[in-house]
Order: C-alpha cells, then sequence, then structure tokens
C-alpha cells in the first residue's frame, strides 16, 4: 500500500524547526497516525540523544528505523509512548491520533499505552516478567484496557497465541521454559492483546538465528497487513527493514539522515552514511553486492559532544570542506529527503571541495 | 592499567584519599574516630586511679548532673563522665585486638581457600560454612564461661565467632583477583605459591581487608558490651558494658537514673556508627556496585 | 552487617541459573539434608569440645559448691564419665544429645532437659511475633524506600536502620523498661509489667490470662522488632533496587499499569525470591538478640536461662541450651534453602 508522496515543493528548509513533518509516508492527510515534530531527548547532564526528528506515519503505513547502536533510534521508540526516564528532557510533539503524547494527563497517558500502540521490545527473556506465566502477561493489559471478565481475557489469550503459532495450551507456562523464537512470538502475541493501531518492534530478531528470524519477521508482516495496523520497526539491519517495510528512516546522532521509500533508498541510497550500512549487509543472490567494499570505520560521535556541521563527515568517505561547517538537514533527494550536502543542487555548494568532483566545482566557479 | 604488573601504589592511595574525604559519611566516621581514640589514648593524663576508686567516691550516691560532675554520679559516687572516657578503651581494646585476631584468621583461610582451589580450598570453605551455622552469641558465651571470666576469654570469644565474614569475602576477591592475567604471568615466571599469594594478591586483597576490619570491629563492639552485660566481664574494670550491667543489676534502673544508662548505650552507638560508616565508605569506593548502596 | 549476605545475595541471583537448578528436586533435598547433619555435627564436636573438653575439671568446679573428699570426687568422676577416653566420651555425649538426655543442671536439681522443655515455648512466643512483625514491617518499608532509590524517604529509612543496627540490644531494652515502668516525662508509670511473663499470683479466665501475657509480651518484643527489623529494611531495599533497571518493569508500565502496580505486581515478586532465603538466615542474629531481652525483661524463656547458666556456670545447662538453639538455627537455615527452590518457578519442574 505504498504510494508515491504528492507532489512538494522541494524546499531546502534552512535551519529552524520543521513546521511540516518531512517523511510523510502516504497521502498528504492531516489525519496522520502519528506525527512526530521536532523531538529533541537529553539525558543527563549533556547527552543529546535526539536531536530534531520528524516524522509521520499513516493508518497501516510502515516505517523502518535503522542505525547502528546509539543512533538514538530505540530513544524515539521509547518516547512514543513517554517511557523514558523521568531524568530525561523531551521536548517537541508526539500526536498519535491527534492527541500529544507528552502533554497528556497520567490518566490519558495509561489508557493510550498498549490501547493504541504496543511495543514490541527486544531481548523477550528479560522483557518478560520470569515469575509470571506467559498467559498471565498477556492476560494483564486486556483485563485492564478492555473491560471483559477473566474467561473473555483466557479466550482473547488463547486465540492471540494460535495467531502467533504457539500452541495454546502452552499459555501456563513461564518464559524460561519456552525457546526464544516462542518467546518472540508471545511478545507480538502481547502487543496484539489490545489491539493497538500502531506497534512499535524494537529490534524485534536480534539474537535470534536466521532461520527463526525469517519466521519472526514473516510472522509480523502477516499479522500488521491483516489488521491494517501501522508498524514502526527499529533494527540496525537494513536488508531486513528494506524487506518489510514501505518506507524507511536511517537515523544518526540523534538525527534522520535519509528518509523515503524504502525500495527506492535500496536501489540508490542517496546519503553516505546510508551507502555504508546497505553494503554492509549484502543482498543474497546479488552478487555485486558481496563483492563491493563494506564496512564504516571509527565510531559514531559522542553524543556529548556533536559539533557543527555534519556528524557523519569524520566518518565518510565523499566528505568535504564544507561538511565540517555548514549545518545539514533533510532535502529533498529523489524521491525521498537526505541530510547530505551532496544532495544539493550544485549552486548551494560553496568553495572548492578537497575531495569529491572536480567538475561540479569547475561549474561552481563559472 | 597494564594488566601485567601490579598498578603503582602512590598514586592509588592518593586518589583513594581524595574520593573518600569527599563523602560527608566518610567524613562524619573518621572524625568519630578521631575524637573517641584521642579520648581513650589521652584518658590517663587526666583521669586517676582515685577518680575510679570506689573507695575514694566523693559524689552523692547517683546523683543526677550537676556542674561538678556533668553526667551525674554512680552508685558509690564516681563521676559518670570520667567513667564513660575511661569505658571507652577496654572497649574499643578489646573490639580492636578480637578484630585483629579475627581479621588475620578470616584473610588468611580466606587467601588459602581461594588460592589453593581444589580439596583444602572446598575443604576450608566447607568449614567456614559449618562455623556460619552455629550462632554467634550463644557460641561466644559458651567460650567466654568456660575460658573463665576477663578481658582476654570475650576477646578470644569475638575473634573466634568473628572470622567467617572476613574469610568468605577475601576468598572471593582472592579468586577474581587470581583470574587476572599478571598472576598467571607470575606463575609461568616460577613463583611459588606462597610467593603468589604474599607478594601478588595479598595487596590486591589488603583495601577489602581493610573494609572488613572497621565493619568487624563494629560488630565486636556490640559483641564486648553484650557479653561484659551478661557477666562475663570483670567486673572491676570499667567498660561501657560493666556500666550498664551495674544499671541493670543495681537500683539505677528503678531510680529511673537516666544519667547512669543513657550516655554507655550512647557512646557505643556513636562509636559502631563510626566504624560502619568509616567502613562503608571505603567499600563503596572500592567497588560502587558491591556496597549495599 | 549483611554486606557479606548482600554481595552472596547478588552472587546468587547474578550469573545464570546455579548448578543446584538442574538437579531434580529430591536429589536438592538430600543434599540439603547432608549438609544440615554435617553441620548438626560439627557443632556438636564444638559444643563438646569447649563443654567437656576444655574446662580444666568440671568435678572441681562442682566441688567448690560442696565440700567433698577425693573418694568422693573419684566415684563423681566415674559417674560423670570423665575416666573414659576422649572418643569414646563423645560417642557417649551424641548418643544422649539424640536421645534428648542433655545431663542434669548443677544449680536447679532438675534435668537440663526438662528445663529446656519448660522454658521452650515463652521464647518461640517472643521469636514468632517478633519475627513476623519485623518482616512485615521491614518487607514494607524496605520495598518503598528501595522502589524511590535516592529519595528523603529512601534516605531516612536507610539512616535509621543503619542506627537501629548501631544500638545494643540489651541496652535498648532497658531504656524501654526504664521509660515505660519507671516513666519519663509526660509518660506515666507503671504502664507495662518490668519484666516476666505474666504477673505473680493472677487468677482470672483464659482470655485474660492470655490478656496478661500479651501485656508483658508488648516491650521484649517491641525491643526485639526495634533491633531486627532494620535488617529486613536492607535487605528488601537491595533486592529491589536490583530489579529497578528490569526491562520487564518497562514492558509492565508500557502496558499503561500504575506505579502502584508496576511495583506491586512484578518488582516485588521477583524481589521477594532471594530476600525469603536470607530472612530466615537472619535466625542466628533474633536468637542473639532474644538471650538479651530475655534477660533484661525477665522473660523466662531459653535466651533468660542461658544467662541464669551463667552463674557458677552451670556447665550443662549451659551447653544444653547451645545444643537447642544452634540446633533451630541450623533447621532454620535447611528451611531456607528449600523454600527458596520450592518457590522460584525457574525451578519449580514436575
Amino acid at each position: 500500500m505504498r504510494e508515491e508522496p504528492a507532489a512538494r515543493a522541494p524546499k531546502a528548509l534552512a535551519g529552524g524547526p520543521t513546521t511540516r513533518p518531512l517523511g510523510a509516508v502516504g497521502r498528504d492527510t492531516l489525519a496522520a497516525l502519528l506525527e512526530v515534530r521536532d523531538l529533541h531527548v537529553t539525558f543527563r547532564p549533556d547527552v543529546r540523544a535526539v536531536r530534531g526528528v520528524s516524522l509521520s506515519l499513516d493508518a497501516g503505513q510502515t516505517l523502518g528505523v535503522a542505525g547502528e547502536s546509539g543512533s538514538g533510534k530505540s530513544t524515539v521508540a521509547l518516547s512514543l509512548l513517554r517511557l523514558l526516564p523521568s531524568s530525561a528532557q523531551v521536548s517537541g510533539e508526539i500526536l498519535v491520533a491527534g492527541e500529544d503524547v507528552l502533554r497528556m494527563n497520567w490518566g490519558r497517558l495509561r489508557a493510550v499505552r498498549w490501547a493504541d500502540a504496543s511495543i514490541v521490545f527486544q531481548g523477550a527473556m528479560s522483557a518478560l516478567n520470569p515469575v509470571r506465566t506467559i498467559g498471565e502477561q498477556i492476560r494483564e493489559p486486556i483485563l485492564l484496557h478492555d473491560k471483559v471478565g477473566t474467561r473473555a481475557a483466557r479466550e482473547r489469550t488463547a486465540a492471540l497465541l494460535d495467531a502467533v503459532g504457539v500452541p495454546a495450551r502452552r499459555a501456563g507456562a513461564y518464559p524460561h521454559e519456552l525457546s526464544g523464537g516462542q518467546r518472540q512470538r508471545v511478545m507480538i502475541a502481547m502487543a496484539l492483546a489490545c489491539r493497538p493501531n500502531l506497534i512499535v518492534a524494537d529490534e524485534p530478531t536480534t539474537a535470534l538465528d536466521v532461520i527463526v528470524q525469517a519466521q519472526i519477521l514473516q510472522l509480523v508482516t502477516d499479522l500488521v497487513h491483516e489488521a491494517k495496523i501501522s508498524m514502526i520497526m527499529i533494527s540496525h539491519d537494513l536488508s531486513v527493514l528494506a524487506d518489510t517495510c514501505d518506507a524507511l528512516a536511517v537515523m544518526y546522532a540523534g538525527r534522520i539522515v535519509e528518509i523515503g521509500d524504502s525500495r527506492a533508498i535500496m536501489a540508490e541510497p542517496r546519503h553516505p552514511y546510508t551507502r555504508a550500512l546497505s553494503s554492509a549487509f549484502p543482498a543474497i543472490g546479488d552478487p555485486a553486492s558481496r563483492l563491493a567494499p563494506s564496512g564504516l570505520t571509527g565510531d559514531p560521535p559522542d553524543p556529548r559532544r556533536i559539533g557543527p556541521g555534519c556528524p557523519f563527515q569524520p566518518r565518510c568517505a565523499e566528505a568535504f570542506d564544507d561538511c565540517r561547517t555548514r549545518d545539514v538537514e533533510l532535502w529533498p533527494a529523489g524521491s525521498g529527503h537526505a541530510a547530505c550536502l551532496l544532495v544539493l543542487p550544485d549552486r548551494a555548494r560553496s568553495a572548492s571541495p578537497t575531495r569529491g568532483n572536480l567538475a561540479q566545482s569547475g561549474e561552481a566557479a563559472s | 592499567m597494564s594488566a601485567l604488573t601490579a598498578p603503582p601504589r602512590i598514586g592509588r592511595a592518593r586518589r583513594f584519599a581524595g574520593q573518600f574525604f569527599r563523602m560527608p559519611t566518610a567524613i562524619a566516621g573518621v572524625a568519630i574516630l578521631g575524637v573517641f581514640t584521642i579520648a581513650a589514648l589521652t584518658a590517663p593524663l587526666y583521669i586517676h586511679s582515685s577518680d575510679l576508686d570506689v573507695t575514694q567516691a566523693t559524689g552523692g550516691q547517683l546523683a543526677p548532673p550537676s556542674r561538678h560532675y556533668p553526667l551525674g554520679t554512680d552508685q558509690p559516687g564516681r563521676s559518670v563522665l570520667l567513667l564513660l572516657i575511661w569505658g571507652a578503651r577496654a572497649s574499643l581494646a578489646i573490639g580492636v585486638i578480637a578484630t585483629l585476631l579475627a581479621v588475620v584468621l578470616g584473610s588468611a583461610i580466606g587467601l588459602l581457600a581461594g588460592h589453593y582451589q581444589r580439596w583444602l580450598g572446598r575443604g576450608l570453605m566447607h568449614l567456614t560454612d559449618w562455623f556460619i551455622a552455629v550462632p554467634s552469641l550463644p557460641l561466644a558465651i559458651s567460650l567466654a564461661a568456660v575460658l573463665g571470666q576477663g578481658a582476654t576469654s570475650i576477646t578470644i570469644a569475638i575473634a573466634i565467632t568473628s572470622w567467617t565474614a572476613t574469610a568468605r569475602l577475601i576468598r572471593a576477591q582472592t579468586l577474581t583477583v587470581e583470574a587476572r592475567p599478571f598472576i598467571e604471568r607470575a606463575r609461568a615466571l616460577g613463583a611459588g605459591n606462597v610467593q603468589i599469594m604474599v607478594r601478588h594478591v595479598l595487596p590486591n586483597v589488603a583495601p577489602l581487608i581493610l573494609v572488613s576490619t572497621t565493619l568487624t570491629v563494629a560488630g565486636a563492639i556490640l559483641a564486648e558490651t553484650t557479653l561484659t552485660f551478661l557477666g562475663l566481664g570483670n567486673p572491676t574494670e570499667v567498660s561501657w558494658g560493666t556500666m550498664i550491667n551495674e544499671a541493670y543489676t543495681g537500683s539505677a534502673v528503678s531510680r529511673g537514673a537516666w544519667w547512669y544508662l543513657l550516655p554507655p548505650g550512647i557512646a557505643i552507638v556513636v562509636v559502631v556508627l563510626g566504624f560502619t560508616m568509616t567502613g562503608r565508605a571505603i567499600e563503596h569506593i572500592l567497588d560502587p556496585r558491591m556496597a549495599t548502596r | 552487617m549483611s554486606d557479606v549476605l548482600a554481595a552472596e545475595l547478588g552472587a546468587a541471583r547474578g550469573g545464570g541459573a546455579p548448578r543446584w537448578y538442574r538437579s531434580s528436586f529430591w536429589t536438592y533435598l538430600g543434599g540439603k539434608l547432608l549438609g544440615a547433619t554435617i553441620s548438626f555435627l560439627v557443632m556438636l564436636v564444638i559444643g563438646f569440645t569447649i563443654f567437656n573438653v576444655m574446662p580444666s575439671d568440671p568435678v572441681a568446679m562442682l566441688a567448690r559448691q560442696h565440700p567433698t573428699d577425693p573418694a568422693q570426687k573419684a566415684a563423681l568422676r566415674h559417674q560423670l564419665g570423665l575416666d573414659l577416653p576422649v572418643w569414646h566420651r563423645f560417642l557417649n555425649f551424641v548418643g544422649h544429645t539424640l536421645q534428648g538426655k542433655l545431663g542434669d543442671s548443677w544449680q536447679y536439681h532438675q534435668s537440663v532437659a526438662s528445663l529446656i522443655g519448660e522454658r521452650l515455648w515463652p521464647t518461640v512466643l517472643l521469636i514468632g511475633s517478633a519475627t513476623l512483625i519485623s518482616v512485615a514491617l521491614g518487607l514494607w518499608l524496605g520495598i518503598r524506600a528501595g522502589w524511590r532509590h535516592g529519595s528523603a524517604f529512601d534516605r531516612t529509612a536507610s539512616g535509621v536502620s543503619l542506627v537501629l543496627w548501631s544500638v545494643p540490644t540489651f541496652w535498648l531494652g532497658l531504656i524501654l523498661l526504664v521509660l515505660f515502668t519507671v516513666g519519663a516525662g509526660p509518660i506515666p508509670s507503671g504502664l507495662f509489667p518490668a519484666g516476666l511473663m505474666s504477673t505473680p499470683g493472677f487468677s482470672g479466665s483464659w482470655l485474660a490470662h492470655v490478656g496478661d501475657t500479651v501485656h508483658h509480651l508488648i516491650l521484649p518484643c517491641l525491643t526485639l522488632v526495634l533491633v531486627i527489623f532494620a535488617q529486613y529494611v536492607t535487605i528488601m531495599r537491595s533486592s529491589i533496587i536490583d530489579e529497578l533497571g528490569s526491562p520487564y518493569l518497562l514492558t509492565a508500565r508500557a502496558k499503561g499499569l500504575r506505579d502502584d502496580d508496576v511495583r506491586r505486581r512484578h518488582a516485588v515478586p521477583n524481589a521477594l525470591l532471594p530476600s525469603v532465603t536470607v530472612i530466615f538466615l537472619q535466625l542466628g542474629t533474633i536468637v542473639g538478640g532474644a538471650i538479651a531481652v530475655e534477660t533484661v525483661y525477665s522473660w523466662p524463656g531459653l535466651g533468660f536461662l542461658t544467662f541464669q547458666a551463667l552463674q557458677i556456670p552451670d556447665l550443662p545447662l549451659l551447653e544444653g541450651t547451645f545444643i537447642v538453639l544452634s540446633a533451630s538455627v541450623i533447621v532454620m537455615n535447611l528451611i531456607a534453602d528449600m523454600l527458596y527452590r520450592v518457590l522460584d518457578p525457574r525451578v519449580r519442574q514436575q
């Protein structure tokens, strides 16, 4: 259900927060299911984990968020339901079905949690309570949010377990009695319990072996499409996201550096970081990708000390002088957006590059 | 920090002192200990045997506090304040000596148990576990009773009931230290067992021994006062425990002579707190994860 | 204090399921019973060494009471079996102990076993009530303090616990005794009885008798509670703090549960498990506290009996109380081990 984004004037938005959410997936409509506007998250004392993230999601759309650890992707996910520790400073707006999560009162927030949006956490072994049966844990949100009795809750639990491929009779089992793949299925069943409109899957397949990984991904994709649930999937594995999600957002150092239709991005990544990421996970069956050099040197920047200019510049193979001083934003690139000076029309670049296209610098001079 | 050589000690000590004196509980603890130690050590300078002699008491019997006797007097008429200061000597001495014995014994057993991991180590650990299974106060009472009344018996009794905590701690730490590469290197260079334990392991477990010592002294002082109160100490000696014992057996309790009953107990609480706070502060600096936060 | 215990706590809960998880229940029970039996035997060895090997000459001690001539002393020695070799005496000792024959008291003309029998119930009553109240109070405070880790409530609770642990039990008992019997300031005198378990010469219905006993129980129980509940606060607080960072708590919050429910339904059951074991292991300290409290209040239990045995000293009686008190602690440790195994679902197979 992917649509070409409606024609928009490619505004080069210089500085300041965006008034229109970028990375809108689907039709340009005011009734987006999820809208994040200029989200900033700072952990004490001065760790800026998320530095201005904006996106929006329609009903039934799937968005993949990719990035290394420390890019801020999990922080964004947790902030959607205001699950960050109270010491975190959060600013911006997060609109779930029009209501700002960050400004709701507690009662409303607790009602929204799980019923409107739920999360499939990574590491199911520690995300499940070890001393309660999985049946109890799935029933818990049902009894809390839906006004039903225990018997109805048990029936629904059995149906959910069935839908994810876990035998219903295992409802009395404890988490440690199940295999890793089964635990992950239980997490998915739990997330679906209250029929949310949005599911956030945070690294749902990390720590699973490849075959189970494929099964889980297929399960998630099928369930989400059947029930027309929107999904945000977070992973460091770009190829996984490309297969399962309509749209893709790549995060680096707390910002989105590229966003757009997933297939378009995989076919032609515009940001050097995306290029590096996609070559790190060769597409199976594509001989060319196996031969292409991959691997990024260096580490992501320290979130306490992010200076001016493009944060990716120190590790970028295509960086030039301007990259160190000019602030980057999400500019239109192809069918999506990318935060890289390279995507700007030649006229917008100034000064001679130390590396890069000599022909372009020749044009700039003339 | 190179894992192959033992780290330089002077720099570490200085860093430790810096961290230590930044913690308010540490400063309070050391201050308390300082005051009491100085008071106990300098007492002979201003307390004469006449002050402590029951036959030479000049104050009224069980008189409440007055200007001349800031803490009142006891049954025979001695100044409670002077008794309190003199009593610190006995309690602190027994506490410290018993602890030293216990810590030396416990550390030796812990070190051996951690180093010789097969039958000797396991045997020592079983021995420690069996000792722990026996409740400490009944054991101490029994030992002190059989050894006869007096400070020596109490000291030995406390030492024998206090070594197990140190042994367990030092054994755990020995195991950790011996897992580090520099021990393997020493072994490869031909160091014998004793040499490894004394020259390599011991300096690294020494800080923990210090922690264990301070915390054990706290318990030892409590034990000493309890045993003395139960009548196992030397009744002619002045200690905090005997003062409370006399308050109990004499008429101080029924006559409501709180000035005789309160000060020794408060002194005990303060000194024990001093040792505990200091010990916990050291523990926290050494390994914040291990301290009970 | 419980620093070592806390470390053990952490070690027991940290790295993975210990080896004993995977053995079957009966193997585990058998292993623990064996351990307890060995502990018991070692305790008997210690007791024997202290009371029968160390004293220079029990007969001389006895003889101090009544004038005896050498022939009587020799006969006494034979009667007490002192002329047998050590190992023989030890075996006799073990045999007699297991049969409940603990000798005769030197000061009371009664067998040690019967004396202990008389004094057992008051101690059980005192320790039982104090433990129940302390556990409840300690858990309640510890959970709340740990949950709001670092708050003023937490720091106050921790500070109070620390101070209470530093207070000598017997002194606290005396203070409370003076306070409530003699009275001080606004507190009237005679509010509580000055010791013993019941008013002498009390006559009345059974219910009135119970009321009288409870009246006498309040101060000793309060003293013991004040000293030991601090341990439980610390234990529970550490447990909860250990759980605070657990991912399953985040899941519970994400489901929309209130903070109280997250704490009660998820954090507490997980924190309670390892605490249960440690709670039972505190019995050694409680027994020590009970000796002091019973002595101060003349509460007619085993603790007071121990104190009374210190006169002379009455070695057979002292030995008897030592054995009985130590054996109870060993049994409690065994129960603690089994309880943990039973309660943890990760272990409760088949």
